[in-house]
């Protein structure tokens, strides 16, 4: 049964639906709603626990220690928030907590931008989270119980990304999973090793020289082999709930027998679909290659996806300052497993809110045609 | 088709909740429907945008409304500042809250005195509620009884009143 109801609401009664067993957040332009919500479902004893943090470095520390006691935790954040979770992320991954950090993407200052980018989770990229992007907000709410359940699974963090405002702030008829629907799909959580104080422990402790590396290495290892688990419960959530998003990981759309292919993530990949809908109709062998995985990063889909075309383009709300687009870089290491490498062009747009409309990019899809590009647009 | 409506209004007066109340009236209809805001500064006073979709069919599109079927402007002072008429398809309505015609080189132009039905109902300037009265008579995108049952179940009966009002004396 549909509602139509705000995105951030949405997702917070998913996440309510899911049960966890504390919920810490600090408000912050766009998530706020999420977390506005989760603390009235708490006020109304539809939620164990609520922290009313006074900062997110307190809300990650709150979901380290929930998650190391054995329960379900989740967090909601923007921009300069989850950068200042930043630092506690990196022990979070290498604990091997599992949790759930929705951030609503937002640009990071300066200058003051309140609006939708992704350089806040992408800055995020390196620290051993999952990471994931809905393209809209149905896909917010499925995410936000797959989510869950992949991180128990793997023992890692996940992080959800919705575009600030395009998705948080829409309000649209959307299902969200009933609360016995979903304790079906995502049982209890069992954690094998917790904080106990009848058997105290140490987690987290000092590695030595010799020892340090080679746990890195593991979770690099560990996070590489999630990507079998986020495809199996995405297709235990298809079978269960009747919704799928490409194989889990990625989402092809008309790329079989397109020439060219538009790379995105989150909403703009939607609108990439609209505009590959456009020229498709025009005549034109178009296509739309989504990222819904970022981390781990699905090399091996997407170079299956992109062998043989002849152009491909990434588009991406992100950029590494002083290098290349982060997006780029990732699929650029991709394609070299290729067999007939496609001509890979790079554009950066939508940063600070600057609106990604169905005719811009229309436009990348001819600039592909005419050869490599690197271009803000 | 896609319908496209934008609202134009300042912080504080419910350009947001407007956009927000038609989407979930069209939702009740059983058609697809996605409204989104675009604030300037988050403060009351500032310029607000506010969009609406409507469909009988899904559709994707996230992006703002650049090409409006129907513009609603909560505000006429805004007018002076920005430019409402903005892409608004050739023929579209305008739908403004001015107690005189207001100054646009529109096909057609309609005006209500929301405020004043506001203040009555309400006893406050929040005319967002009342301009929705107006967007119903103006168009038939949504009916305005499931305008009205959103309207209740959200706000109460004195919104309905000044919507009703609204309603009713929209002109041309």
């Amino acid at each position: 049964m549909k509602k139509t109801l705000e995105g951030s609401i949405a997702v917070a009664e998913a996440i309510k639906n899911c049960e966890p067993d504390v919920a810490a957040c600090y408000p912050i332009t766009p998530s706020t709603h999420i977390g506005e919500h989760l603390s009235e479902f708490f006020a109304n004893g539809e939620l164990k626990s609520y922290v009313n943090t006074e900062a997110e470095i307190s809300s990650i520390a709150a979901l380290i220690g929930a998650s190391a006691a054995g329960g379900r935790a989740i967090s909601v954040t923007s921009s300069q928030g989850l950068a200042y979770m930043h630092e506690s992320l990196f022990c979070a991954a290498g604990m091997r907590l599992p949790m759930l950090i929705v951030v609503g993407n937002r640009s990071l200052s300066a200058p003051l931008s309140i609006w939708n980018d992704w350089q806040d989770s992408i800055a995020e990229r390196d620290s051993g989270c999952m990471q994931f992007y809905a393209e809209n907000n149905q896909e917010a709410v499925d995410l936000a119980i797959q989510a869950f359940k992949i991180s128990e699974a793997v023992n890692l963090p996940a992080i959800l990304g919705m575009d600030g405002f395009y998705l948080t702030h829409s309000v649209e008829p959307l299902d969200i999973p009933e609360i016995t629907e979903v304790q079906k799909f995502l049982p209890k959580r069992v954690s094998a090793v917790k904080l106990d104080t009848k058997n105290p422990l140490t987690m987290g402790a000092y590695a030595f020289p010799q020892y340090y590396q080679g746990f890195r290495q593991d979770l690099h290892k560990d996070l590489l082999s999630a990507k079998t688990t986020i495809k199996n419960v995405h297709n235990e959530f298809a079978k269960q709930f009747g919704r799928k998003y490409g194989n889990g990981l990625i989402e092809e759309y008309n790329t079989k027998d397109a020439e060219y292919i538009l790379i995105s993530m989150g909403s703009a990949a939607g609108n990439a679909k609209d505009a590959a809908d456009e020229l498709r109709t025009a005549g034109e062998k178009v296509g739309v290659l989504r990222i819904r995985c970022y981390r781990p990063f699905p090399s091996e889909d997407i170079a299956k996806a992109l062998d043989g075309k002849k152009g491909v383009g990434v588009f991406e709300k992100a950029y590494s300052m002083g290098a290349v687009p982060p997006v780029y870089a990732d699929v650029s290491e991709a394609i070299t497993n290729c067999k007939s490498r496609p001509q890979l062009s790079s554009f950066v747009g939508g940063l600070g809110g600057k609106d990604v409309t169905v005719d811009s990019l229309k436009i990348l899809f001819g600039k592909l045609k005419k050869g490599v590009c690197k271009e803000w647009v | 088709m896609i319908y496209e409506v934008r609202f134009h209004g300042r912080g504080g007066q419910g350009a947001v909740t407007a956009a927000n109340l038609l989407a979930v009236a069209a939702g009740h209809e059983g058609k697809y429907s996605r409204a989104f805001p675009f604030f300037g500064v988050e403060r009351r006073g500032a310029p607000v945008q506010a969009f609406c979709r409507i469909s009988d069919k899904p559709f994707r599109s996230y992006q703002n409304v650049y090409t409006p079927n129907t513009v609603v402007v909560l505000d006429s002072t805004l007018i002076k500042d920005v430019d409402v008429l903005s892409g608004l398809e050739k023929g579209g309505h305008v739908v403004v809250n001015c107690h005189t015609c207001p100054d646009l080189k529109s096909a057609s132009v309609h005006y209500v005195d929301a405020t004043k039905s506001a203040l009555k109902h309400l006893k406050k300037p929040i005319v967002n509620t009342a301009m929705l009265g107006a967007f119903a008579k103006v168009t038939d995108i949504v009916k305005l009884e499931s305008l009205k049952q959103v309207v209740k179940d959200n706000f109460g009966e004195s919104n309905v009143k000044a919507l009703e009002e609204c309603y009713a004396e929209v002109k041309q």
